[in-house]
């Protein structure tokens, strides 16, 4: 599991770099992130990175021309800043954008509302990235906390 | 020293080594000098090779090799900063620097004015090798990773055909040998 910060992510965080099954990898940015979860898999991992959805700009290439290229699932696990409730007015356009991004690059998203729906949704959302070979996002929107 | 012959000296000196090769010219001129199921031919997503390369050392045993370019690597400088941070002492990570985009129409990059090795150095990498001429891995595939090599090549590409593999059937080859 690969991660970087968001201010709504930061207990999840902690719990992933504590879990002593899941290996952790901060990584300086999300397309990066990417890379590294796509060779895990490779190497025979089930990979997730955790992001805010402001970094998902930055890796709409490694999305569509690794991951999409070679069907290489993992399961993206997005803070979606922007959302109904945002108090800062810089993360509205990424925010609104988000949903459109995601459609373009044809990558399923789950909507969870409370932390019992994500659990729910988990493991299956993992069989579709996996059977479609594909990426799966889980929006976890402003309300979700 | 040409590219296609560093990436062959490479290539017949590795064996039992996973390889991540960069995207356009130096993945096609790997698969035309030698093809290997030890082989992952990238055929997009510039930039991310070290970042492959480094998820799949840190996901299993086998020493990975992952093969970088001046331009691909200048794209992910904060690469090093992981690599070195997770310190996977099974990983080489191979820089063919020709200071340019070679596949691109060899424009320049900064590699010609900015050492890579010093970069690499100063971010802590503590094995790293340099090698204009007579490229013999024997030390670096002993050295404790993550190791850093830095070899400079001429620009220009060899005239080498397209990799005649689907995506998935390069990544699904690759997977069956590491779970062989």
């Amino acid at each position: 599991m690969v991660s970087l910060p968001c201010i709504n992510l930061g207990k999840i965080i902690e719990m992933v770099d504590c879990d002593p099954d899941i290996i952790h990898v901060p990584v300086t940015r999300e397309e990066e992130g990417f890379g590294i979860c796509a060779g895990a898999y490779l190497g025979g991992k089930k990979t997730a990175i955790l992001m805010q959805n402001s970094g998902l700009g930055n890796s709409v290439n490694v999305l569509a021309s690794l991951f999409k290229l070679y069907q290489i699932p993992i399961i993206m696990i997005l803070s979606h800043r922007g959302t109904e409730g945002e108090f800062m007015s810089a993360q509205i356009p990424m925010g609104e954008a988000t949903p459109g991004v995601l459609d373009a690059l044809e990558i399923a998203y789950f909507l969870p509302e409370t932390p019992d729906d994500a659990c729910k949704v988990l493991s299956g959302a993992w069989l579709l990235s996996e059977m479609g070979g594909s990426p799966v996002a889980m929006l976890l929107e402003i309300g979700f906390w | 020293m040409k590219r296609i012959d560093a990436i062959k000296r490479i290539a017949e000196q590795l064996k039992d080594e996973l390889a991540i090769c960069n995207i356009g010219f130096p993945s096609r001129e790997l698969y035309a000098v030698k093809d290997s199921p030890t082989h992952f031919y990238m055929l997009g997503s510039m930039g991310m090779s070290s970042s492959i390369g480094l998820g799949l050392a840190l996901a299993q045993e086998r020493k990975v090799v992952a093969l970088d370019g001046d331009g691909s690597l200048l794209m992910n400088l904060g690469s090093l900063v992981t690599i070195y941070s997770q310190d996977p002492k099974n990983f080489i990570l191979i820089l063919l620097d020709n200071e340019c985009y070679g596949s691109t129409g060899s424009q320049c990059t900064y590699a010609s004015t900015v050492n890579l090795s010093l970069i690499a150095e100063a971010v802590g990498f503590k094995n790293t090798f340099q090698f204009k001429e007579n490229l013999d891995l024997t030390h670096v595939l002993k050295a404790e990773g993550p190791v850093f090599v830095h070899v400079k090549v001429e620009q220009g590409n060899a005239d080498v055909p397209v990799i005649d593999m689907e995506p998935e059937e390069i990544k699904e080859r690759f997977m069956e040998n590491i779970n062989k």
